[in-house]
């Protein structure tokens, strides 16, 4: 099979900064695999181990810096590495970072059976990222999966973890599936996968290599903006209890009044 | 004519996700920024089934709802139900769509946007129309440290908002509400999603922190299951719920059906009493509309006593248990 697993470096700091086009400055802020990801590549192992000839191969947008989430995606098992990066993707909405990334599949990466996502950006939130690649590539998308099942054939089923139960399915290949977190601890790196990922070559493609026009990609791309940012205001003012026991009186009046 | 799509979510359970009507109100304030502009509801269910739900459609604001009925839409499927979707809201051209932020609509939501080459905003906690007539959408973004206000370039202009974030309808809106069927071929989509089944496993924990009048909450600052023990103890002490912040479910420390906060629970109980949470924007999203909010912090510069309305700094492990003994 093949398997292609998009992830996304995320800030492994507190330390927001900001671009004057009030859009998140990634360079020189310390990165890691979103969470989330690292339980969708470990759903890709998982497919792997049962069937050893899958191929793995880890899909990324970002700067240069990028490359060093994909060196870790091949050190915990994946095969290959491909990085998206060109600075006229800058500052790309969901919808834009999505037309990106399945411009470089259906350009570069050719005939796949699943793509997998993590289901959030611990940065972003928005869940929308997966979903959008999958209705660009005009593919079915299986999201909230908290695991999946056996691979039967050409389709694959999944449990969904939704608000109100677990719903099983069954999809046909080619499809995008997004992962939740599970429970369970992600695999470590091996001595061998951090060789492996030590010799290998990340492959870099700019927008001109997948084939995207730059009014397509990137801010310009991009249907949405922030229009400002700012931090919420709030009209409480604390009052500090000094001791336990006037903290315990108050906690009474507000449950008592 | 203007107008404003709501998206109206059937559960699993068949009938209409509150979040909807919630959604409803908020579109009658919008509305009166865009030259009253009408207010739809997009329905998708199984034959037969709309009739049951125009009860709850009625004084709740509407001005039109659109049905698109068929037998294969027993169960919400990405592909049938985005079809439906998108043939509907090429006909009607809304200025905005709004759609419940709950698993359903977050899976439908991008499919449509995407399809439509249109932009969306996720998880919005805060809605508005701007002076130039645009749907200004307010998140926390980047990590829960700022909130953004974010525009869309184009149309129509989508949004996403989790159950609860607003009131209501109140059921009073003498409105009259047309139904129109709407029949979309859907027979020649063959799915590559095959429905297998359903097991309902509603967790008890989220009824309970929608009607909870005590939440106590902890956080990072628990940092081990000892320290949740003691945030448990406090909430059963108080005959409170139990909640959790992002950090304290990232650390395994709870389940992420008791989170609150942006991609977690929206509650409003009478007392919330947050326990080492530091009160990042991702968790107080989902917390600052209580009555009343005590924080207990080892750092005295912690966001969180900004926002809350008495607050002791000091060491959660030994506050909690003596605090236990005086109440």
């Amino acid at each position: 099979m093949n398997i292609i697993v998009c992830i996304k470096q995320v800030p492994d700091t507190n330390d927001i900064k900001w671009t004057e086009n009030n859009t998140m400055q990634r360079e020189g802020v310390e990165s890691i695999i979103n969470p989330y990801d690292l339980y969708a590549l470990e759903e890709a192992f998982k497919i792997k181990k049962d069937k050893p000839d899958t191929k793995i191969t880890a899909l990324t947008m970002g700067p240069n810096q990028a490359e060093s989430v994909l060196k870790k995606a091949i050190a915990l098992g994946c095969d290959k590495g491909i990085l998206l990066s060109d600075k006229k993707f800058a500052g790309a909405d969901t919808y834009a970072t999505a037309k990106t990334i399945a411009s470089a599949i259906k350009n570069k990466l050719g005939n796949f059976d699943l793509i997998l996502c993590g289901q959030f950006a611990i940065d972003g939130d928005t869940a929308q990222t997966g979903p959008e690649i999958a209705a660009q590539l005009k593919i079915p998308q299986v999201t909230f999966v908290k695991e999946l099942d056996k691979v039967d054939g050409d389709s694959v089923y999944a449990n969904r973890e939704l608000d109100e139960g677990i719903e099983t399915i069954r999809v046909e290949f080619p499809a995008l599936i997004c992962i939740l977190k599970g429970y369970k601890e992600t695999s470590r790196a091996t001595i061998n996968g951090i060789k492996r990922a030590n010799e290998s070559v990340i492959t870099i493609y700019s927008s001109e290599d997948i084939g995207i026009s730059p009014e397509q990609t990137g801010i310009k791309g991009s249907p949405t903006y922030v229009s400002k940012a700012f931090r919420p205001e709030h009209n409480r003012q604390c009052l500090f209890a000094e001791d336990v026991n006037t903290l315990a009186s108050k906690i009474k009046e507000y449950i008592y009044e | 004519m203007s107008s404003i799509l709501i998206y109206a979510e059937v559960t699993e359970d068949n009938y209409i996700h509150t979040v909807v009507f919630e959604l409803a109100n908020k579109a009658q304030e919008l509305s009166q920024k865009i030259n009253n502009a009408e207010i739809i509801a997009l329905l998708i269910c199984k034959t037969g089934l709309s009739e049951n739900y125009k009860e709850a459609f009625s004084n709740s604001g509407f001005d039109k709802i659109y049905i698109v009925e068929n037998d294969r839409y027993t169960h919400y499927s990405t592909e049938l139900y985005s079809k439906a979707a998108i043939d509907v809201i090429s006909e009607i051209n809304p200025d905005i769509i709004l759609i419940g932020a709950t698993t359903q609509g977050r899976d439908l939501a991008p499919r449509i946007a995407a399809t439509m080459h249109t932009g969306l905003t996720a998880d919005c906690t805060g809605l508005d129309i701007n002076e130039q007539g645009k749907l200004a959408a307010t998140r926390p973004t980047f990590g829960g440290k700022l909130m953004a206000t974010i525009l869309s370039r184009t149309l129509p202009q989508m949004a996403t908002v989790r159950p609860k974030v607003f009131k209501p309808a109140d059921k009073n809106n003498t409105k009259n509400t047309q139904f129109i069927y709407k029949d979309i071929d859907i027979s020649s989509i063959k799915r590559k999603v095959e429905f297998i089944g359903f097991v309902k496993t509603l967790n008890s924990a989220i009824n309970e922190l929608d009607s909870a009048d005590i939440i106590v909450a902890g956080g990072k600052g628990m940092k081990n299951e000892a320290g949740f023990e003691l945030v448990k103890s406090l909430a059963a002490k108080l005959g409170g719920v139990v909640a959790a912040s992002r950090d304290a479910v990232e650390m395994g420390l709870a389940p992420q059906s008791i989170q609150v906060g942006q991609t977690g629970k929206t509650v409003t109980p009478k007392l919330y009493i947050a326990c080492g949470i530091s009160g990042a924007i991702q968790h107080t999203v989902g917390m600052e509309n209580s009555d009343k909010i005590i924080a207990i912090n080892s750092d005295k510069n912690a966001p969180i006593f900004g926002i809350c309305d008495y607050g002791i700094v000091g060491d959660a492990f030994e506050i909690i248990p003596e605090l236990i003994k005086n109440l």
